[in-house]
């Protein structure tokens, strides 16, 4: 019989849990609310809002190990470990978050947090707007990733934290860390932009506009107020995801996983239009399970703050002047078989630090998991990031 | 004493000037550039493109980019460095002019330190009939990572041709200590600090 464990948020563990070695075990997530109006970059004004979050490990009596992890498109605060009760809630970046992993919860206290706009918590459209106590639907306002930041900082005095030891966050979530250095240069010790750009290129644009057609033409999206038409645009959001999800993984990695197999055992064409080959198969699996728990205001959203995303805008479009400010050091991380987010586009980021002189590491993972592979547990990337956190003082 | 039983760091060391802006090529697990941190209170950054030299240089807590050198030199601004270290990798690249010359565009001096083809152990080894495998040429010819055989003489007449500045040039035999004469035969490895000519 193995050991009870108890997890530092004092739940007892059942034995599935204090199986999983390195887990930061039963954890729940708490929620913080704000009634100072925050002034958002498109000039609208959001009264109060909330703030769903998950804490792991220890702050310290210094209040210097904290490390904010910001999510990507379809991410939350559910970073790490497991609700009470339910086995499959495992942390969306569990691998990386526990003790002895490369967040090493022994060490650091780590932030997970739901963003504005999100659907897992936090005010996002599905929320009720205080002026007319329905859902804010499509009146919830465009929010970017420098609001974010904003917002984050709030979370960050609500837990006494005057300045993270590091940021860290893959994809959007690695802008998040680049916008943290730049607005609040002295909030932040340590940047770590992983699989990241500094702004999006025409074709990610596009990979977006269609994904955000797709809902905005769904007949149940009903201009945004779906909610009160008790109606869900599935189709819109299905169609959105299988896009994005194509977007995320290499051509390697799903022709060695599909290839050109067929669903049936006879190996045959149908010569119809039904779900014939394996990745047809996937895709619709992968969008309908998107379909079922997220919200499509909150797509729309946070392809906007994508799209908007571009530190340099302000500066001539010179990365460089835009992180001047910038105080901490970075780690910046890319994929090799990322073509969401290449590696070039790091490069970028690497090259403005370099012009600067600023302290910059940079790893080029060999991977063959496209875009996704920040969310993977590569031995490469998962030690350089293990290598680098070691090094960050407390 | 030579630091780590790498002679030539020792050399380098002695060539830069404190508080100096240091950009290292093929940087290792970034012992040198460590030391140039610790000793002289040198910054700057390592390029590698190995994953287990780029996790080592992290580990060391040294600014390392992942990069092969033609694309790691494109990175930086024109001038941006006191020196740019090139240490026992020259003989494995392909592209010698054009990194030299990077090289000196990012720096204001570049210091280069590769294996002497003309040591009298290699020329004896070839005269045997074999190629060379010393302290320093340490690599059979079939898994060698050099791709480039040359002499200082070699080197020397190179820089001519490219207008460039042989300022300080130091060398050493197999046991690291200093040659004084003769160097191009008794010299095992050679460390070049050169400029642009003016």
């Amino acid at each position: 019989m193995s050991p009870i464990r108890v997890s530092r948020s004092g739940f007892l563990m059942d034995d599935d849990v204090s199986n999983r070695i390195g887990s930061v075990g039963v954890v729940a997530s708490q929620r913080a609310h704000f009634d100072a109006p925050l002034k958002l970059r498109s000039g609208a004004v959001l009264p109060a809002y909330d703030l769903v979050y998950e804490t792991y490990g220890s702050l310290n009596a210094a209040k210097s190990n904290a490390i904010l992890v910001c999510h990507a498109l379809s991410g939350h605060h559910h970073v790490a470990g497991l609700y009470a009760g339910d086995a499959k809630s495992l942390g969306w970046w569990d691998n990386l978050v526990g003790p002895g992993r490369p967040l090493d919860t022994e060490r650091f206290f780590v932030v997970g947090v739901n963003n504005l706009g999100g659907c897992h918590g936090s005010t996002g459209p599905s929320s009720p707007n205080p002026a007319t106590g329905k859902p804010w639907g499509a009146d919830f306002p465009v929010v970017t990733v420098d609001d974010w930041v904003q917002a984050q900082a709030k979370l960050a005095d609500h837990l006494g934290i005057d300045s993270w030891a590091a940021v860290i966050g893959g994809s959007l979530g690695g802008m998040q860390a680049l916008q943290w250095a730049i607005d609040l240069p002295e909030r932040i010790r340590h940047a770590l932009v992983i699989a990241a750009a500094p702004r999006l290129t025409a074709q990610n644009i596009a990979f977006n506009d269609v994904a955000r057609q797709a809902i905005l033409t769904d007949p149940d999206f009903h201009g945004g107020h779906f909610y009160e038409h008790s109606a869900v645009p599935r189709r819109g959001l299905r169609l959105a995801r299988m896009l994005g999800h194509i977007t995320y993984l290499s051509d390697d990695q799903m022709g060695e996983k599909f290839g050109r197999v067929l669903r049936n055992d006879s190996g045959s064409f149908s010569f119809g239009y039904g779900v014939e080959f394996e990745i047809e198969s996937y895709l619709r699996a992968q969008g309908d399970k998107f379909a079922g728990f997220f919200d499509a205001n909150t797509y729309l959203l946070m392809t906007k703050a994508l799209d908007y995303f571009d530190p340099a805008h302000c500066h001539d479009g010179d990365l460089a002047a835009a992180l001047k400010p910038a105080r901490a050091s970075f780690l910046v991380v890319s994929f090799t078989t990322d073509w969401r987010f290449a590696p070039e586009r790091s490069r970028e980021i690497v090259n403005a630090l370099l012009k600067n002189d600023q302290t910059v590491s940079y790893a080029e993972v060999s991977s063959n998991f496209g875009h996704d592979s920040f969310l993977l547990e590569d031995p490469q990337y998962h030690a350089v990031l293990k290598a680098y956190l070691a090094r960050v003082g407390l | 004493m030579t630091l780590l039983n790498r002679p030539d760091f020792d050399v380098i060391a002695g060539w830069v000037q404190p508080g100096e802006r240091v950009l290292d090529l093929g940087c290792g697990d970034g012992t040198l550039l460590k030391m140039l941190i610790e000793t002289r209170g040198a910054h700057g950054y390592g390029v590698d493109i190995d994953d287990a030299n780029v996790l080592a240089a992290i580990a060391n807590g040294i600014n390392v980019i992942q990069s092969n050198l033609d694309a790691g030199l494109a990175g930086f601004v024109d001038g941006a460095f006191d020196h740019v270290v090139l240490s026992r990798t020259l003989q494995t690249i392909r592209h010698t002019q054009e990194v030299l010359a990077a090289m000196l565009r990012v720096g204001r001096e570049a210091v280069v330190s590769f294996p002497n083809f003309g040591y009298w152990k290699n020329r004896l080894a070839v005269l045997g009939g074999r190629m060379p495998v010393s302290e320093d040429l340490p690599y059979q010819w079939y898994d060698s990572p050099n791709v480039r055989f040359f002499t200082m003489l070699d080197f020397e007449a190179l820089c001519e041709e490219m207008k460039i500045l042989v300022r300080e040039r130091q060398v050493l035999d197999e046991q690291g200590k200093l040659v004084t004469e003769e160097h191009n035969f008794l010299g095992s490895l050679a460390v070049y600090r050169i400029a642009r000519m003016r």
